[in-house]
């Protein structure tokens, strides 16, 4: 122990050293001392991400703000104790400190009509300036290993002996071996706590076994991350995972190796320099992660969301205008090919202007082909532009024929459902409806057939430029 | 030396009266000059519900501080404010992408982003050490028995005090002025926000308002007294008033004599355990909310519970006196 504590002192102590070499010195784990902070961060990792998905799942992130702060004058008198940095003396003072605490929360709540987050703030404050009139005090002290105790305000990973080893992997196990055994339980709980109370589960003793592992978390992880920063470890990977994927038994999953990626890393980018905390440095990490998965997360991402966004309302639009030209055909009784951008504009009711643009836009995607002002569609183009026109018209139909809708209160319904209708939907209605030929307004639905062989409903159109192979 | 002082009583409550008035009374003075102007503006956060909101922005004003030092390598009081406002900014700009851009909740998002911007601080004061004038510890807790060793300001023939003082005690007179010529907005968009809507008050405007004076607030403090001692003075004094009266006015008033309770005693405790005085106010004001929590006439434990328990009495059938009559 006593040599350990000399080489972590050393580690935090030099002052010329090249970044490259410190590096090095962390990747090839040749010091036991490095060796001691991976293991340590990556138990913490582990312990914090698990314990950290059922705060943020259930709301109750500030819990374990308030928790990491409450430790403090327990971490203090655990160093009174004998006035050694006594790894199982400190665990218990933070223990039973972080737990009273939690209890002074829920009676501060349940006596008084201040509500939660005053509640929350009270004991934050109030525990955490209790530890630091203590710890001021140790500070006059002139016998005793005191030298340790600041590093519990910001964490100093390297400072991790094979004592808080042993108490953080005893801890990573209790967490584990009940969350795997009661795992169904404390899903039903922090999900449906009502239902949990109906089927005789003692909800409030699992909140209350919730509660304590979260301070054991807190407590193992206060040498290497600081009681400051203890919170931020448990809500950031925690919720990092819940914006990539739904399912919560995956969020336990991601939040743990998260966890521990950002509190590996974190110890890394701490050991490059001289003095530098670990504890700030895990929670960049995780917030680095947590930036990237609100932005890019595959399905909850701000990115591809937007991106989404954005295909589908050029889609949206595109089948507009299609549309709009059918129906300028429609009324020549397709007696042309193509049409003015004139006249798409007047029944797309834009400016020109706009519906030049909108025509670009359908070029580029080879829905349509512009020559001079007028404008024809291409195969694919004829194709989308009669089934939206039939997905409109088929559902008129249905909501006249089936839900006994009046003719004229469908139109704008049916508006916004044909961009959306699929192929199967299609088809059901298909099925259900008698006659497919007309609409409720007395136009004829295009035919499958008809789009296929670029023939319109009325069969007007004899012979099409662009290469139908339709019949004459 | 052991661990807790010999008591003596001459030395804890007579000399900071008067031998000792210049440091342990200045001390007591700012640490009462920032628990009534936090005080004013944490009635108002109780109420609304934000009183983690001061929180994260006292953690997150750190880097705001770090970064202006760098740029200005001074220690100049309006390069600090101007970055703590940008910080606290920031903050608030964080929690408002993250709530609305993602499924996480608020208390997630301010979780997320004041633990984010106070690492971002403290990386920075670690990594500049040599540069920034500040160390971790005083982020915590303050330099307030520096504050007595500052350079009085003088004008004309008249001492006034060191500069920390007197910023503080402009502040808190700002801080009365506003909330006393806003008193109504800033109530009725505590209580009702869609009746002061309709009634044409800018609720919006008020809660920015709100937000920009509590960030100046804490800039002030943060120097004075830390962060802890600040985040302990925003929420104490206006949860004990809560606890002792219902009104508003009454409680403004009794979170200014928490303040000024918490001080004096916090003062006189820190002289007598010769520890922080910044955590010694932080526990004489916990200590006086549990005298407010057991003790208040309308709230307290022990005066409902004895009500509760009369209550009971009076309304027992009085079977006894009958059977004695019969």
């Amino acid at each position: 122990m006593a040599s350990l504590t000399a080489e972590a002192a050393k580690i935090g102590d030099l002052t010329q050293t090249r970044w490259t070499e410190q590096a090095w010195r962390f990747v090839s784990l040749a010091d036991p001392a490095v060796r001691y902070a991976c293991l340590g961060t990556v138990l913490l990792g582990i312990v914090c991400g698990l314990l950290g998905s059922f705060l943020v799942v259930r709301r109750m992130a500030l819990l374990g703000d308030a928790l990491s702060h409450a430790v403090l004058p327990g971490v203090a008198l655990g160093f009174l104790w004998n006035l050694e940095k006594d790894p199982v003396a400190i665990f218990i003072g933070a223990l039973v400190a972080g737990l009273a605490g939690s209890a002074t929360v829920s009676l501060l709540t349940r006596t008084t009509r201040l509500k939660e987050d005053t509640a929350l703030g009270m004991v934050l404050a109030s525990f955490f300036g209790v530890g630091l009139c203590l710890m001021s005090m140790f500070q006059r002290l002139p016998t005793g290993n005191k030298s340790g105790i600041e590093t519990f305000l910001f964490g100093q990973a390297a400072a991790l002996g094979p004592g808080d080893i042993r108490v953080m992997g005893s801890v990573a196990l209790v967490v584990v071996l009940l969350l795997v055994a009661g795992y169904k339980e404390f899903l039903l709980v922090s999900f449906d706590p009502g239902f949990a109370r109906v089927l005789a589960l003692p909800t409030v003793w699992f909140e209350r076994l919730l509660v304590m592992l979260l301070a054991f978390a807190v407590v193992s992880a206060l040498q290497a991350v600081g009681v400051v920063l203890v919170s931020a470890m448990l809500i950031i990977p925690a919720a990092t995972a819940s914006l990539l994927t739904d399912r919560f038994h995956r969020v336990l999953v991601w939040s743990a190796c998260l966890g521990m990626v950002s509190s590996l890393s974190g110890a890394f980018l701490s050991f490059l320099g001289t003095r530098l905390p670990t504890g700030p440095f895990m929670v960049l990490s995780a917030s680095l992660l947590f930036a990237m998965a609100l932005l890019f997360s595959p399905r909850q991402g701000m990115v591809p969301r937007w991106y989404r966004q954005r295909s589908q309302k050029i889609r949206i639009d595109h089948e507009n205008t299609l549309k709009a030209i059918y129906q300028v055909l429609e009324a020549e009784e397709f007696t042309g090919e193509t049409v003015t951008v004139a006249a798409l504009a007047a029944r797309r009711r834009v400016a020109p202007a706009a519906a030049a643009v909108e025509i670009r836009s359908l070029v580029s995607a080879h829905y349509a082909t512009l020559s001079g002002d007028r404008v024809a569609l291409t195969p694919s183009g004829w194709q989308r532009a009669c089934a939206i026109v039939r997905n409109h018209r088929l559902w008129e139909l249905y909501l006249t024929h089936t839900a006994q809708i009046a003719a004229d209160h469908v139109h704008d319904d049916a508006e916004k459902i044909e961009h959306v209708l699929g192929e199967a939907t299609v088809r059901e209605l298909e099925r259900r409806l008698p006659r497919i030929d007309t609409d409720p307004h007395g136009r004829p639905i295009p035919s499958l057939a008809s789009a296929v062989a670029g023939q319109p409903a009325s069969g007007g159109a004899s012979d099409r430029p662009l290469g139908y192979g339709g019949r004459s | 030396m052991t661990l807790i002082p010999e008591f003596q009583a001459q030395r804890v409550f007579v000399e900071p009266w008067t031998t000792e008035l210049g440091s342990h009374g200045l001390m007591a003075l700012v640490t009462f000059l920032v628990g009534a102007t936090c005080g004013l503006i944490g009635n108002f956060l109780i109420l609304r519900r934000m009183a983690l909101v001061g929180d994260a922005i006292s953690h997150s004003v750190l880097p705001g501080i770090a970064v202006a030092f760098l740029i200005t390598g001074s220690r100049g009081v309006g390069a600090m404010v101007l970055g703590a406002v940008v910080a606290a900014w920031v903050t608030h700009g964080l929690i408002e992408v993250i709530s609305r851009h993602s499924r996480l909740k608020q208390d997630a998002a301010i979780g997320i982003a004041f633990s984010t911007l106070f690492a971002l601080g403290v990386v920075l004061i670690a990594v500049f050490a040599d540069k920034v004038d500040l160390d971790q510890d005083c982020v915590l807790n303050g330099e307030l028995p520096m504050i007595p060793l500052e350079p009085a300001v003088r004008w004309g023939g008249w001492v006034l005090g060191p500069p920390p003082v007197l910023r503080l005690g402009v502040i808190l007179m700002a801080s009365i002025a506003l909330v006393a010529a806003f008193y109504k907005e800033l109530m009725l968009s505590s209580f009702d926000p869609g009746l002061a809507r309709c009634l044409g008050v800018r609720v919006g405007m008020i809660h920015h308002g709100l937000m920009f004076w509590l960030s100046l607030t804490v800039v002030a403090s943060f120097e004075a007294v830390g962060a802890i001692l600040v985040i302990a003075l925003l929420i104490l004094p206006g949860a004990t008033a809560s606890l002792l009266t219902d009104r508003m006015w009454p409680r403004l008033v009794w979170s200014t004599v928490h303040a000024a309770l918490s001080a004096v005693s916090g003062m006189h405790l820190a002289v007598a355990l010769d520890c922080s005085p910044a955590g010694a106010t932080v526990v004489a004001g916990a200590g006086w909310f549990v005298m407010a929590w057991l003790f208040s006439p309308t709230e307290g434990m022990i005066p409902r519970r004895w009500r509760r328990r009369s209550a009971a009495i009076d309304s027992r059938p009085r079977s006894s006196e009958f059977g004695q009559n019969a």
